[in-house]
């Protein structure tokens, strides 16, 4: 796959996301130091370490929920704190939590997301009703809408989860471990939306042990194993 | 699956900020919704302050006089107890399951759409409460004449209770055993509510105006509407900080 010029200019300009000097300590310890990385609009960037490294503080940092750090995060070029509500409106994050509620059905927690999401008239050409149908159904749920989420695998209810990546197009995703308990057929269908987010521009944050099959639009961060001041590796995989 | 075809981000992105009076409803109905599917949690603080009521003159004396005196604090402190029972569980859910980070990282304002939670945790134990209070009150052998007063003063003072209530349920919503704590911070800002709310029915009971107090309590309703979402979105922040 080649790497297309992002569609739209405002996405081509500036790196969508920079961080500069990002240290964060917890407990008398380190997760990272002098953490320097950006994002552009068409990337994908994987932060890898083992258990207990800091993945997803990173992840709570640079989504603006974390605040007890040094060093600055900037969005298009200016401090995540300032340009938050622009920020916000571009920001679609998964968290560990699936954030279903388990006495509704997957039409009515994806309802609510819509809602808070403002509803867009026409998603990929479905209009803002069968928008959540069509959702579902492209993450392997149709047939499910109408069954309370407790009554589905821990599987399916982040696939529930997963159905916003489809429901509210935002530029910026960031995902925590967004593979897990989702099956191989699954993971497959969801590498390849990644995929189809960054070709149309946006750009993906997220923590996996998963290996991408195909590796254009990857960048890759390993956190841990940095003692005491050790710049993290960083290492960059894609053209 | 199958591809999606390209649509430009930015044109998705001016509409994704949406309007706020359909998030606030989509909110509120959220939450009516699983908690009328979730019955037991319901009645939970409705029972206690039937149960409560009901041991008084078992334990007191089933002297009439003497009860209807004592009727319109009983009443207000058994509501009000029973109101502090219910609010751990405000956020507590929201927090566990992930939507409440989902809720801090929406573009709208968190003020309102907490308001939105807040006037339906009033419209599940607060209104319910004010419905029940004559009820009990026969019990207690309540003149019929302050039955009005009482549900009136319930249902504006529980608004108030729900609203204080609530930064103190943010606050402790990332502590596990927060419920002790919660009854502390709360407990002396509901005092004035519970003061001019139960006088209000005392006033009422002695053939006095209790319009007075009434619009005590919808002055202190008035000025909790509009500092307590702010004071709860900040105590949410701090609370997911950590």
């Amino acid at each position: 796959m080649s790497i297309q010029p992002a569609t739209d200019a405002a996405y081509s300009a500036p790196p969508l996301l920079a961080v500069e000097a990002l240290s964060c300590e917890r407990d008398e310890r380190w997760l990272f130091r002098e953490l320097d990385f950006m994002l552009s609009g068409g990337e994908i960037l994987q932060i890898e370490g083992p258990n207990g490294s800091g993945k997803t503080t990173l992840l709570k940092i640079l989504s603006g929920q974390f605040n007890d750090h040094e060093g600055e995060v900037y969005w298009r070029g200016q401090p995540v704190s300032r340009a938050r509500g622009d920020f916000l409106a571009s920001l679609l994050y998964l968290g560990h939590q699936p954030g279903i509620k388990g006495a509704l059905t997957a039409l009515e927690n994806l309802a609510w997301y819509q809602a808070l999401g403002g509803v867009v008239d026409r998603v990929a050409g479905v209009d803002s009703v069968n928008a959540p149908w069509a959702a579902l159904a492209a993450v392997g749920l149709a047939g499910f809408e109408d069954v309370p989420a407790q009554q589905l695998s821990a599987g399916q209810q982040r696939r529930i989860a997963l159905a916003r990546l489809h429901l509210t197009p935002r530029a910026l995703w960031v995902l925590d471990e967004p593979f897990t308990a989702i099956d191989i057929e699954g993971v497959a269908a969801l590498e390849q939306l990644l995929l189809a987010h960054a070709e149309r521009g946006g750009s993906v944050v997220m923590t996996t042990h998963h290996r991408f099959s195909d590796p254009s639009r990857l960048r890759r961060i390993q956190l841990g194993g940095n003692v005491d001041g050790q710049r993290p590796a960083l290492d960059e995989e894609s053209a | 699956m199958r591809r999606e075809p390209l649509i430009p981000l930015a044109e998705s992105n001016a509409a994704s900020t949406g309007s706020l009076g359909a998030a606030m409803a989509a909110t509120l109905t959220r939450d009516l919704r699983q908690a009328l599917r979730r019955r037991s949690e319901l009645i939970n603080p409705l029972a206690f302050f039937a149960l409560v009521i009901t041991l008084f003159p078992l334990g007191i004396s089933p002297d009439k006089a003497l009860l209807a005196t004592l009727a319109p604090g009983l009443v207000w402190v058994a509501a009000l107890l029973a109101t502090l029972l219910s609010l751990d569980g405000l956020f507590r859910q929201d927090f566990d399951d992930g939507s409440l980070e989902q809720l801090l990282l929406t573009p709208q304002p968190l003020p309102l759409l907490v308001l939105a939670k807040v006037v339906g945790h009033w419209l599940l134990t607060g209104l319910p409460l004010a419905l029940m209070a004559p009820l009990l009150g026969v019990m207690l052998g309540l003149p019929s004449a302050a039955f009005g007063v009482l549900m009136a003063s319930l249902a504006l003072g529980s608004m108030s209770l729900s609203l204080i209530g609530a930064i103190g349920a943010a606050l402790t919503v990332g502590l596990r055993r927060g419920g002790v704590l919660l009854s502390l911070i709360i407990l002396p800002l509901y005092i004035p509510v519970l003061i001019f709310g139960a006088g209000a029915v005392q006033s009422a009971v002695a053939g006095l105006p209790s319009l007075p107090h009434l619009a005590i309590l919808g002055a202190m309703l008035a000025l909790a509407l509009l500092l307590a979402p702010l004071a709860i979105a900040a105590g949410l922040r701090l609370s997911v900080n950590g």
